[in-house]
């Protein structure tokens, strides 16, 4: 069994799995049956993990949406996707390893798959930015998302980065203005768009990609309007209370199921997607073709003024005085 | 006019445009430029729209000041002026929101961080919201959005331009995700304004940062920014951590954004009204009762 990367609240699972391996070990080198203790401690390993998974709190959720195995963009693409041919480019000069696309099949359809890409090491993490995309990755995704409206081809996207990209060149070339025409041209488009974060979705850079008509968000992923490290710092004065600061957000997909902001939760496997990706690739492929199934019936108006609605809907207001209770709760 | 005055103005659903001359006997006759040293007579600045003869420095004004430099006296009239926010989230950091926002209304006679309404500018008809950078740093929350959302919705159905004034310091984290999808909320709304072929112009002024550049700030068909103004996405230290390195002198001014081909004009505070009457009516929006070609 390959070394596991251990999550700190996953170390009372440590002492288990060890015990697991040496009488595996012992099965190989002897003769003796152990099959039934076998069964025995793996029956409670794996109670073990659902307890502590069912527990989670936003801030562990964030390690578990952040865990360097949890399948990514690419990976999603290799476990249900046919023909899948990865384009380049935003056609001015850049092609972000950050934000990645291109075209290929699921189930019977044709299809446009976007999403952010983090890597799995320190090498490949420095070549994709750690999933930050500039915004030359902003306006190649706008592309291809164009192209997918005049082919006809449904837009499927995959939320999973800390954050649009911070830096000198990405406010030169125009990170702002890259997210939001991608915002307004979304809202634009004929075709269906499905968005799930399958990681963490981070803000504006998130969005950026994730005007959809259905908003799908696997158990453990977490989105949020600023990281709860940046939150605590600000609102906190004290970079450390991020786990408070996590809570108080309402990141996790049942909160936002609440909020009216998500469409779907996702399950995960006990021990998150990162312990069964196989399986994570055959709820999310479920997922996404089901919602197909249900918005390619409506016209290219229907689904405009649809996606308009849902948008149009979100937040929460007072319409008068009279109800200025509002903020006594 | 008082605060006072005009909010008193703003519950009759009309604003008699003025500029502020408030707080003279408590904050003295005379004010010395936070930008030359210069001390000039409060009245001379306030009638120079709070901008400094003498080395033009902008200072900060707000939504009220700000109404009156544009639109024709008395005709902005408010709308959605009695929408305010709720507490979404139940939120509470060192203090709770519910808390802040009743400090800032409290401050600022405004529900939330926008004022909207329709107004002439030279007798062309127009669209117009101003954020506030008093309440809660021009942060938007759901009301910022729904009031922003509604007004593009009415120009859309009416055929009117619209003026934005930006200020602000992006998301309002309070309202967690429910301000994010402000962004988008009005993106939308911009697209449809668009499409129809209306005329939109966002005015940067100090600071617009964050969510609000991430959406309508950047959207205009011509954007218009104030000399010197902080315009950017990403704050300043967070880019620096990333970078290790200085940043330029003007990084995200108004001048720099313009340099990198994100700012369509500058526009002096005392040449706004002047600016907008011209480019409304290049782009064919008429003095109400003039004949439309
Ligand atoms: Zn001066």
């Amino acid at each position: 069994m390959a070394r596991r990367y251990l999550l700190d609240f996953e170390k009372p699972l440590v002492e288990l799995e060890k015990q697991i391996e040496q009488i595996r070990e012992l099965a190989r080198d002897s003769e003796v049956d152990v099959s039934q203790q076998l069964l025995q401690l793996e029956t409670l390993a794996t109670r073990r993990r659902e307890e502590i998974f069912r527990a989670l709190t936003p801030a562990q959720k964030i390690q578990v949406a952040r865990h360097p195995h949890r399948p990514s963009t690419l990976d999603f693409i290799q476990m249900f996707c046919e023909d899948w041919i990865e384009l380049h480019g935003d056609r001015r000069g850049s092609d972000d390893q950050a934000l990645i696309g291109g075209v290929g099949r699921i189930g019977q359809r044709a299809v446009m798959l976007i999403g952010h890409q983090k890597g799995r090491d320190t090498k490949e993490n420095v070549a994709r930015n750690f999933g930050m995309a500039t915004p030359g990755g902003y306006r190649k995704a706008l592309r291809f998302m164009e192209h997918a409206d005049r082919f006809n081809l449904p837009i499927i996207t995959f939320v999973d980065t800390p954050g649009a990209y911070a830096g000198l060149l990405a406010e030169e070339q125009g990170q702002g203005e890259a997210i939001a025409v991608n915002l307004r041209e979304m809202f634009r488009l004929r075709v269906p768009v499905i968005a799930t974060v399958i990681g963490e979705g981070g803000s504006g850079g998130a969005l950026g990609i994730g005007v959809a008509d259905r908003l799908l968000m696997f158990e453990h992923s977490v989105y949020t309007v600023a990281s709860p490290e940046a939150c605590a710092s600000i609102l906190w004065r004290d970079a450390g209370k991020a786990p408070e600061a996590a809570a108080a957000l309402k990141i996790t997909g049942q909160d936002l199921l609440s909020l009216g902001v998500v469409d779907e939760v996702l399950p995960e496997p006990a021990g998150g997607n990162n312990w069964a990706p196989l399986q994570a690739g055959e709820v999310l492929q479920e997922a996404i073709e089901r919602n197909l199934d249900d918005l390619s019936s409506l016209s290219f108006d229907r689904l405009r003024e649809a996606r308009y609605k849902k948008f149009r809907a979100m937040g929460r207001v007072l319409e008068s005085n009279t109800s200025d209770r509002g903020l006594t709760a | 006019m008082s605060l006072f005055d005009w909010f008193a103005d703003r519950r009759k659903g009309q604003f008699v445009g003025k500029v502020a001359q408030e707080n003279e006997e408590s904050d003295g006759l005379w004010v010395k430029c936070p930008e030359c040293g210069q001390v000039v007579y409060r009245k001379d600045l306030i009638a120079n729209a709070n901008v400094c003869k003498n080395c033009g420095h902008h200072n900060r004004i707000y939504s009220e000041e700000r109404i009156a430099l544009i639109a024709d006296q008395g005709s902005f009239q408010t709308i959605d002026q009695e929408l305010s926010p709720t507490d979404p989230l139940g939120f509470k950091d060192r203090r709770t929101y519910a808390d802040r926002l009743r400090e800032s209304q409290a401050n600022t006679g405004l529900k939330d961080g926008v004022v909207t309404g329709i107004c002439t500018v030279e007798k062309i008809p127009m669209a117009l919201a101003v954020m506030d950078f008093r309440f809660m740093g021009g942060s938007m929350g759901s009301v910022v959005g729904e009031k922003i959302t509604r007004l593009i919705e009415q120009a859309t159905s009416r055929s009117l331009p619209i003026l934005i004034v930006c200020a602000s310091g992006g998301a309002r984290m309070q309202e967690g995700m429910l301000s994010l999808m402000q962004m988008a909320k009005i993106s939308g709304a911009l697209q449809r304004h668009r499409e129809v072929g209306l005329l939109y112009m966002p005015l940067l002024t100090h600071p617009t940062t964050g969510g609000v550049t991430a959406s309508f700030a950047m959207l205009g068909d011509l954007i218009l920014a104030e000399p010197k103004a902080l315009i950017g996405f990403a704050g300043r230290r967070v880019i620096e951590q990333t970078l290790r390195e200085k940043l330029p002198e003007n990084f995200q001014t108004a001048e720099y954004l313009q340099e990198h081909g994100f700012v369509d004009t500058i526009v002096p505070r005392t040449q706004l009204r002047k600016t907008l009457e011209k480019l409304l009516r290049l782009h064919g929006n008429e003095p109400k009762g003039a004949t439309k070609k």
